[in-house]
């Protein structure tokens, strides 16, 4: 029983956290209509950071978030303006996904030659034994909570932004009809570059938690992105409250999966439930019904 | 006389919006037919519930009294039912001549049962592309016939679109908007193609704004108002009832949108 | 317009014949870079005959690759087979993807084109974690082929045929689809397939098929990489740069066109392969790939050889145009009719009747 209700607790936090992920991946989504194939590395890129900014200038790691989230938020943004926002044409969907994929290795590139493949593991205070909490009869690691809490805060952040700021407003206009926003005096560009930031952004404290958890080189970018991308498919493409729960749901059956069968399945098992709702729901579980294969 | 194509009763809500509340209208066979009403009258959207691109709430479409509601759009063009779009829509990276063979393909295949036919033959058989042939010349297009359709001009590929619904040989069209857009030397052509077409034995159910082409054009005239069939009867008539004057001008409010003579 | 298709299909035969030569230049070198050249060719060409005709763009191309590369691997160790039996095997390769490729595709091509590219992917590193954990592939280490003890001196001489006759069986296949009636089916659904399903269209038995293709040439080449390179590894027989690679082929050459992928593999995969052969750790050439194709989708969007193409037809109708202004008369390009009106671009009513 304890082993059950230790699976169910970390995998509903830990899906908090991949929620938070999930979540930028959707909003990139709905108001660019662009799948950012480069956010598992981006994910990877933030817990780089804050292992650099502990190991070297020991800043802790929930403080050095004051660092590494504007950071990715420039970061995003730059990309956007740099690489997604000049592709014009009628493949530009197409182009723009290639685009994000080629960000991501080039960022995957950069951090190999910098960090090499070695596995890394943050050795922070959160990481010590004594950061735990019992609970259930086990001892909870604090960073769990605290992940979880983070994450809840950055979506109900992320939800006030988007429904009671004249910006939020403006990217839900976007997000609606690009034509129609610009039409009403909306700066689509910067909404999109913006958003890209956001999506982006929320990576960092992603990545911050997942390091934590983790150990991870620049590899682990592909497993990262190919739970997301399942997650955001599962959830339905666009609905945010999708993410969250396919996230929580999702990530809870790994857990499952990791501790009565087997760890190396788990991915497995993630993409099998991936292709079964796909077979019978192709929106996903809470996605509107698109109009079919455009 | 039965009517060749009618709807009984369908609504169909988008969201908290009734498009179609009630409607039912009827198309008689070999009449040119039109209707008309203000913007959001649910005039487009009616032809897509008729032609399967959207399914009814409630009620029913009718074909040579044979139920058709709810099919897709394939099988619906495969019964005769032949539709043009408002915002024109053609196959903007291929020729001309192959936007009409991708149009005859059904037509192709349903004459061609029994016989092997290889994956690979040349796109289009002799007897289609005389026949596209034709139907580019009798829309005034054909010198175009080898030029990516992209590079047409709105009229121009508001005459594409004319054409390739003809070459499947369709009972009855539906043109949304044929004249929406177009130069008015043009939208003369565009009638006197109807009206030849009508001679030949094509019904038409047409969609327009403009008053002078659907008065001068049509047999009968159909008012759509919040989604429902107002008034329907010959053209003189439509152009002096109350309840047409009405639904353009609205009753109380001093609305400029009318568009009616 | 018959001495252009003369000259052009001199210029494919001469081409034909030089690439057919190299072997017999005794460089085992070239002959190595070569053969994976050719492989890229096949590969890009297929990629683009679903990708390219249909525009839904595919991240799953290595999923056919590597289902070649195991499945030769497998019936190789099973029946012990050396020496050039292994090459009867190919075929057997591209059938196991094309097999593969139907119900990938059936589930695949139910959504739009979005999350079918995400769909793809996801398909891809169910694969490659397949690959990785089951005993049977072997795991993290692989397989190996037999030992080939041919002459040294032209061992790659076999692959070199063989993969230049995929290339080219491939590429003609594809000039083939695009003229016939199935091709345009797959151009009109890139347009706009839901006027095309309404037109009768049977979108979904069309797509598949040209996914099957697809998916039949690039495990045939799987095949042939993993005699060639001696090894079947879940991470270079699945590997997420192929489909990057290709793509990017197929983008800088023309994305959609049948000369297009030719053109990109022929220009990139030579330095790719230079590339990899120079670095002695894969991230820097990683990068690079990176970057290039940044830089082709954003200053080239069409490709190298449609802008060509453009600016070619831009460049003879200005010469065109100053010639004709040179003598009188009304510049080529107006409708006949207009020119003695100078009237607008719009069709002047013919009466047919």
């Amino acid at each position: 029983m304890e082993t059950f209700l230790r699976a169910i607790t970390d995998g509903v936090l830990e899906g908090g956290v991949y929620g938070l992920m999930a979540v930028g991946l959707t909003l990139i989504f709905g108001v660019l209509d662009l799948i950012n194939i480069a956010q598992g590395i981006m994910v990877i890129l933030g817990a780089y950071l804050s292992y650099l900014l502990w190991t070297h200038l020991h800043i802790d790691v929930f403080v050095g978030l004051l660092i590494t989230i504007p950071a990715m938020f420039i970061l995003g943004v730059v990309i956007q303006y740099l690489f997604i926002r000049p592709l014009r044409g009628r493949e530009r969907t197409s182009m723009s996904l290639l685009a994000c994929y080629a960000v991501a290795i080039i960022i995957e590139g950069i951090l190999y030659q910098a960090f090499g493949s070695n596995y890394l593991s943050m050795n922070t205070y959160w990481t010590s034994p004594q950061a735990t909490v019992k609970v259930f009869g086990y001892y909870l690691p604090y960073i769990y909570l605290l992940g979880f809490a983070l994450a809840v805060v950055f979506v109900v952040a992320i939800y006030f932004m988007l429904y009671r700021t004249q910006f939020g407003r403006s990217v839900r206009a976007t997000m609606q009809d690009h034509t129609a926003a610009r039409l009403v005096g909306i700066d689509v560009n910067r909404v999109a570059a913006l958003t890209f930031g956001i999506g982006v952004g929320v990576t960092a404290a992603g990545g911050m938690v997942f390091g934590e958890l983790n150990a991870f080189n620049p590899n682990t970018g592909y497993d990262l992105i190919s739970r997301l991308l399942a997650i955001v498919i599962l959830g339905g493409m666009g609905s945010i409250g999708g993410a969250l729960g396919a996230a929580v749901l999702v990530i809870t059956l790994a857990s499952l999966v990791d501790v009565y069968w087997n760890p190396e399945w788990s991915t497995v098992v993630f993409y099998g439930a991936l292709v079964l709702v796909l077979v019978f729901r192709p929106q996903g579980l809470f996605g509107r019904k698109e109009a079919r294969a455009q | 006389m039965t009517a060749l194509l009618r709807t009984e009763r369908v609504s169909k809500a988008y969201g908290g919006v009734q498009a179609l509340n009630d409607c039912s209208i009827e198309v008689e066979r070999g009449s040119i037919a039109g209707l008309i009403g203000p913007n959001g009258s649910g005039k487009t959207t009616l032809f897509n519930m008729i032609t399967g691109y959207g399914r009814v709430d409630s009620g029913d479409v009718y074909l040579n009294e044979a139920k058709i509601t709810s099919l897709t759009p394939d099988k619906v063009f495969a019964l005769g039912i032949g539709r043009t779009f408002q915002l024109t829509r053609v196959f903007s990276r291929l020729t001309v001549m192959e936007n009409m063979i991708v149009a005859a393909h059904r037509k192709e295949r349903a004459g061609q049962t029994g016989r092997f036919r290889s994956p690979f033959a040349r796109a289009g058989g002799a007897a289609t592309r005389q026949r596209a042939k034709e139907l580019l010349e009798f829309t005034g297009i054909a010198k175009l016939a080898g030029d990516r359709a992209e590079t047409l001009s709105y009229g121009q590929r508001k005459l594409l679109e004319l054409a390739y619904v003809l070459i499947a040989d369709p009972e009855i069209i539906l043109l949304d908007e044929p004249a929406g857009g177009v130069n008015p030397t043009l939208i003369g052509t565009i009638a006197e193609r109807i009206r030849e077409l009508n001679r030949q034995g094509t019904t038409f159910l047409i969609v327009e704004h403009n008053m002078e082409f659907v008065m001068g054009l049509c047999d009968r005239v159909t008012v759509l108002d919040y989604g429902n069939a107002v008034v329907s009867g010959p053209p003189a008539m439509i152009r002096n009832d109350r309840r047409v004057l009405d639904a353009y001008l609205g009753t109380a409010e001093d609305d400029d949108d009318s568009s009616a003579a | 317009m018959r001495s252009l298709t003369l000259w052009r299909g001199a210029g494919l035969a001469v081409l034909l014949a030089v690439v057919a030569l190299v072997p017999l230049a005794g460089n085992i070198v070239l002959t190595q870079v070569g053969v994976l050249v050719l492989m890229y060719v096949g590969a890009a060409v297929a990629w683009n005959i679903f990708s390219g005709f249909t525009g839904y763009i595919s991240l799953g191309a290595a999923v056919f690759f590597g289902v070649g590369v195991y499945t030769v691997a497998l019936i190789t160790k099973h029946l012990n087979l050396v020496g050039g039996a292994v090459f009867a095997l190919y075929p057997l390769g591209g059938l196991a993807a094309a097999a593969v490729a139907v119900p990938f595709g059936l589930i695949a091509l139910r959504v739009r084109r979005h999350t079918f590219v995400v769909v793809t992917i996801a398909v891809f590193f169910i694969f490659q974690l397949m690959a990785y954990n089951f005993s049977w592939t072997g795991g993290a280490s692989g397989l190996i082929p037999p030992y080939l003890n041919w002459d040294q001196a032209t061992v790659y001489n076999p692959f070199y045929y063989t993969a230049l006759l995929i290339a080219v069986a491939s590429a003609v296949l594809a000039w083939a689809i695009w003229g016939s009636r199935f091709g345009l089916q797959l151009r009109a659904i890139r347009d706009d397939e839901d006027r095309a399903r309404g037109l009768g269209v049977r979108t979904m038995r069309v797509k598949l098929t040209a996914f099957v293709i697809s998916g039949f040439i690039t495990g045939m080449l799987g095949g042939l990489y993993f005699y060639f390179q001696s090894d079947a590894l879940p991470q270079y027989a699945f590997n997420p740069f192929f489909d990057l690679t290709i793509a990017l082929m197929a983008f800088l050459g023309g994305f959609g066109t049948l000369a297009g992928p030719i053109f990109g593999a022929l220009l990139l995969e030579p330095y790719l392969g230079w590339a990899q052969q120079q670095v002695t750790n894969t991230y820097a050439a990683q990068i690079v790939l990176g970057a290039l194709f940044l830089i082709v989708i954003i200053f080239l969007p069409r490709g190298i050889l449609p802008t060509a193409a453009e600016k070619l037809t831009a460049f003879r109708a200005i010469r065109q145009r100053r010639a004709a202004g040179r003598a009188t008369g009304p510049p080529p390009g107006l409708p006949v009719g207009a020119a003695a009106a100078g009237s607008s671009p719009e069709p002047t009513t013919r009466s047919a009747s």
